[in-house]
């Protein structure tokens, strides 16, 4: 099949950047989409241009490095996967494909395709941790853990951080992200201790990094690779309003 | 060089004891005083640099990814292991070091592989206490499931994400101590060569993969957690950008190589449909659990599976290995399926995979407990294929996924360059010629969380009062400019194949004669065509774009310029390696079964490469089996 790419060129953070169009034929329905952009990318080194910035590592929709905007959705045009995961037989034969780097204020364009994310390890650093050092674990069944809040831990703790949540947001709102890793850690029986000053601390930096707010659009929800739901945002919430009504 | 493991005195139980007892401390004043370097943020780079961080150390920590938390151990699907015995079903210590040792068919150290099982258990301790939320019973417990090559449920996951679960684990232990200013974070930074001062492990040379600079890095101690090189394979089942470069340097530097050539190849990935494919993407083992696997018992047999009866059917793993069964070994059920796809009982359109069926398990536990344990990996079995897993048995295929092969490291899992140690998949130590399922994750932590920790301190407390090396110093100079000589000649070749099509021919001359199954013959042709694929590769490739900038391209030239010469030292080591072991399966030595034929009295040791100008000097470290006698492994 042949498809054109129109896709986002920008040389470095300061430069302008701007839409260019490529024709790329023989692909076929098998191949992931990266595997059409890599093949784009060695027919450009043999006309002597430079390739085309992106990101990915895994190719299996778990490490989180790749993400695009495709034909104006995040990861492309299905629902809850990474881009590594979109394959060619989602498109028609002729189509043109428009790509996009995530953007967000707090995501800024590295180069082409890649953005700088590392507003998350902030997000992260502030508190998304349990203070107890290596050598000072109780043993591991001495605490039981239900059934129900580990299956809950573990449904917010899935989030593989690519950032299609701030990307599809119409006010890049990191709120998922932030509420799923709060949750994670807070409902689970090691993580009380802390939960009140990882909210606060998480929050704050979460604000001090340029993400807006969360309007409930949903959109987060459906673009997640992971199907985080947007519940984690309201139980955040929650947890926020009742700490500053009682402490 | 005589390679001392510096195995500790005593009984294989108190040996870890003993060398704590023995090994010298640093009081956390002087601690301070002391750095080391960390290159990789995986689970055994983020344990040990956050670990020797809360120890007081000064930690530096590098990965080419964007951020700590994408290493691969992400992917590791399955589980880790542990010996709590929480199932009741006699489990113990001594049981897993067995099993380990045994599955990989009595090549590694026996102490070595002790202390893996021994520091199994505080392990999950520790996890569960940084909020890893591992499956648990309605009651609270911790739940086990089996592996392959084992008898006992000993292996304890978060669905089919445990690998990512532990690793945001490590990377969240990691932020704190970056947030503690007792670590500095550099990702986006790539090692591109090692510093040796006066034969001792002083620094690294880095390139800022955002600026394309080349920056120094000095320390008093140089870790590498650097993970496995199978990509030398091209396809297989590890990230794209997976690379071998600092093993591969460290070795020109003086590190020996162990055992290069014993690479697994994992019996469960998704078959290659075709040649664009950058990866094969792993169905965990874990599935081998619930699935059977099958092929037609007639060959070229092209109807739909749900057509074919089930006397029609070979379940041929089953057939084979009755106490086994699905849960054979990785090589073996490797082996066994590269067996029936040859003799053309292949399925799928390009005839290159067989069946994993969960009809009957859905059958017997009903769909929703299906559902509950493995999910995310039928999920992701669509998203791929596009294909439903409940109703169409899986298509699997063999693929080159972990390096058991590594740098050679002692005890203290130091290499052979003092002050330079390798943790992890990167060094060769605990599992011999084949890992077992979920021994991976177990080893990666255990080597950065509790072994390193307790054993750089041995080395570090003779070094502060020696000089703290400054990157002013004329060794820096000289490792920087050759690797800006080495980009420049990369650079300037212009010629007229891309970076990718040389590694695509690297990864079929691998796969054709240095994966599944190798004879001499095959070897002696892949190091004549691997070595023209080098010429080739110096006078043609072309890279575009300059170093002063963020270019993939160039990143990945000099990643395969590494891969290609090492290509060379795995086929010289398969070659010198006249007998079949584990995943080194040599068609010469074979039973009358078509089973590995060991060959104890030459070849029980560690092939340890020493690099001599472009040219190998091969060392022995002899394995003495003091506890366990080797046996012939049989799963039948």
């Amino acid at each position: 099949m042949k498809v054109t790419f129109k896709i986002w060129r920008q040389e470095n953070p300061n430069a302008k950047g701007d839409f260019k169009s490529y024709e790329v034929d023989g692909l076929t329905e098998d191949m992931s989409f990266l595997e059409a952009l890599d093949q784009l990318n060695e027919e450009l080194v043999l006309k002597d241009e430079k390739v085309i910035a992106y990101e990915y590592d895994c190719r299996e929709g778990i490490c989180g490095q790749c993400g695009v905007f495709i034909n104006g959705r995040a990861h492309g045009p299905h629902d809850n996967i990474t881009t590594c995961q979109l394959h060619m037989r989602s498109f028609e034969d002729g189509q043109t494909i428009t790509v996009e780097p995530w953007r967000a204020k707090a995501f800024p364009i590295i180069k082409d395709l890649v953005v700088d994310r590392s507003a998350f390890d902030r997000i992260i650093e502030s508190g998304a941790y349990i203070s107890s050092k290596t050598g000072t674990a109780p043993e591991a069944n001495a605490i039981p853990i239900p059934k129900e809040i580990a299956d809950k831990a573990m449904d917010a703790a899935a989030c593989i951080g690519c950032g299609a949540c701030v990307a599809s947001c119409k006010n890049s709102s990191a709120m998922l992200f932030t509420s799923a890793k709060i949750n994670h850690l807070n409902s689970l029986p090691q993580g009380k201790a802390e939960s009140s000053s990882r909210l606060k601390k998480m929050t704050y930096q979460m604000d001090l990094e340029g993400f807006g707010n969360c309007t409930n659009t949903g959109a987060c929800e459906i673009e997640c690779p992971e199907g985080i739901s947007i519940k984690n945002i309201a139980e955040m919430n929650a947890a926020w309003m009742k700490q500053k009504l009682f402490g | 060089m005589h390679l001392n493991s510096k195995v500790p005195e005593g009984s294989l139980e108190k040996k870890w004891q003993n060398y704590q007892l023995k090994s010298q401390l640093i009081n956390p004043a002087n601690k301070k005083k002391l750095s080391v370097i960390v290159v990789g943020s995986g689970l055994s780079g983020a344990g040990a640099a956050a670990t020797l961080a809360e120890l007081g150390y000064d930690i530096k920590c590098f990965c080419y990814q964007d951020s700590a938390r994408r290493a691969h151990s992400v992917a590791a699907q399955g589980g880790i292991n542990a010996a709590k015995n929480y199932q009741h079903d006699g489990d113990s210590v001594y049981r897993m070091f067995y099993d380990t040792l045994k599955g990989g068919d009595f090549r590694s150290r026996e102490a070595n592989t002790y202390r893996l099982a021994e520091l199994s258990a505080p392990l999950i301790d520790h996890f569960v206490q940084q909020g890893v939320p591992f499956a648990r019973e309605y009651g609270g417990t911790l739940v086990n499931r089996s592996f392959g090559g084992v008898q006992v449920q000993r292996t304890f996951y978060a669905r089919g994400q445990t690998g990512q679960q532990l690793l945001l684990a490590s990377y969240s232990q990691l932020y704190k101590m970056i947030h503690a200013k007792k670590v500095q974070m550099f990702p986006r930074s790539e090692m591109v060569d090692l510093v040796v001062i006066n034969g001792k492990a002083k620094g690294i040379i880095v390139r800022n993969l955002v600026s394309g600079k080349l920056e120094r890095y000095a320390a008093d101690a140089v870790v590498l957690a650097t993970g496995g090189y199978s990509r030398v394979f091209r396809l297989s089942t590890l990230a794209i950008g997976c690379n071998g470069s600092a093993l591969w340097k460290a070795h020109k530097k003086g590190a020996y190589f162990a055992a290069p050539s014993f690479t697994q190849i994992h019996p469960t990935a998704l078959p290659q449909s075709s040649e664009a494919q950058s990866k094969l993407t792993l169905m965990s083992e874990s599935l081998r659990n619930d699935g059977r696997i099958w092929v037609p018992k007639q060959k070229e047999d092209s109807r739909k599976p749900k057509d074919i009866s089930e006397e029609e059917r070979d379940y041929y793993l089953e057939r084979r290995y009755p106490s086994f069964g699905n849960l054979a070994p990785r090589d073996i059920a490797s082996r066994a399926a590269k067996e029936r796809i040859d003799a053309g009982f292949g399925v799928g359109r390009l005839k290159n995979a067989v069946y994993l069926d969960f009809k009957h398990a859905i059958e017997k536990f009903g769909l929703e407990t299906i559902k509950d344990r493995y999910g995310n990996l039928f999920n992701m079995y669509k998203k791929i294929t596009g294909i439903d897993a409940y109703t169409t048995p899986m298509l699997i295929s063999p693929a080159a996924h972990f390096s058991m092969g590594g740098l050679w490291v002692d005890y203290e899992l130091m290499t052979t360059i003092p002050g330079l140690y390798a943790v992890g998949e990167c060094n060769f130590s605990d599992h011999g010629a084949n890992r077992l399922g979920a021994n991976s994750l177990l080893q990666a932590s255990v080597d950065g969380y509790f072994i390193l920790p307790n054993t750089i301190n041995n080395y570090l407390a003779d070094e502060i009062k020696a000089d703290h090396p400054t990157t002013d110093h004329p060794e820096f100079d000289k490792a920087e400019k050759e690797a800006q000589a080495h980009i420049d000649k990369i650079l300037s070749i212009n010629g007229t194949k891309t970076v990718d099509h040389f590694h695509r021919e690297l990864g079929k001359i691998m796969w054709q004669d240095c994966a599944m199954s190798r004879t001499k013959k095959g070897l002696e042709k892949a190091i004549k065509q691997i070595e023209a694929l080098k010429d080739d590769f110096w006078k043609d490739v072309k890279v575009t774009g300059n170093q002063n900038e963020m270019n993939t391209e160039l990143e990945k030239a000099y990643r395969l310029a590494d891969f290609i010469e090492l290509g060379i030292l795995m086929c010289t080591d398969a070659l010198q390696r006249d007998e079949s072991c584990g995943a080194h399966f040599r068609e010469e030595f074979q039973t009358s079964e078509g089973e590995a034929l060991r060959v104890d009295e030459t070849y029980s040791y560690v092939s340890a490469w020493e690099y001599n100008e472009g040219d190998f000097t091969l060392h022995k470290e002899h394995l003495e089996f003091e506890f366990v006698k080797p046996t012939v492994r049989s799963y039948k």
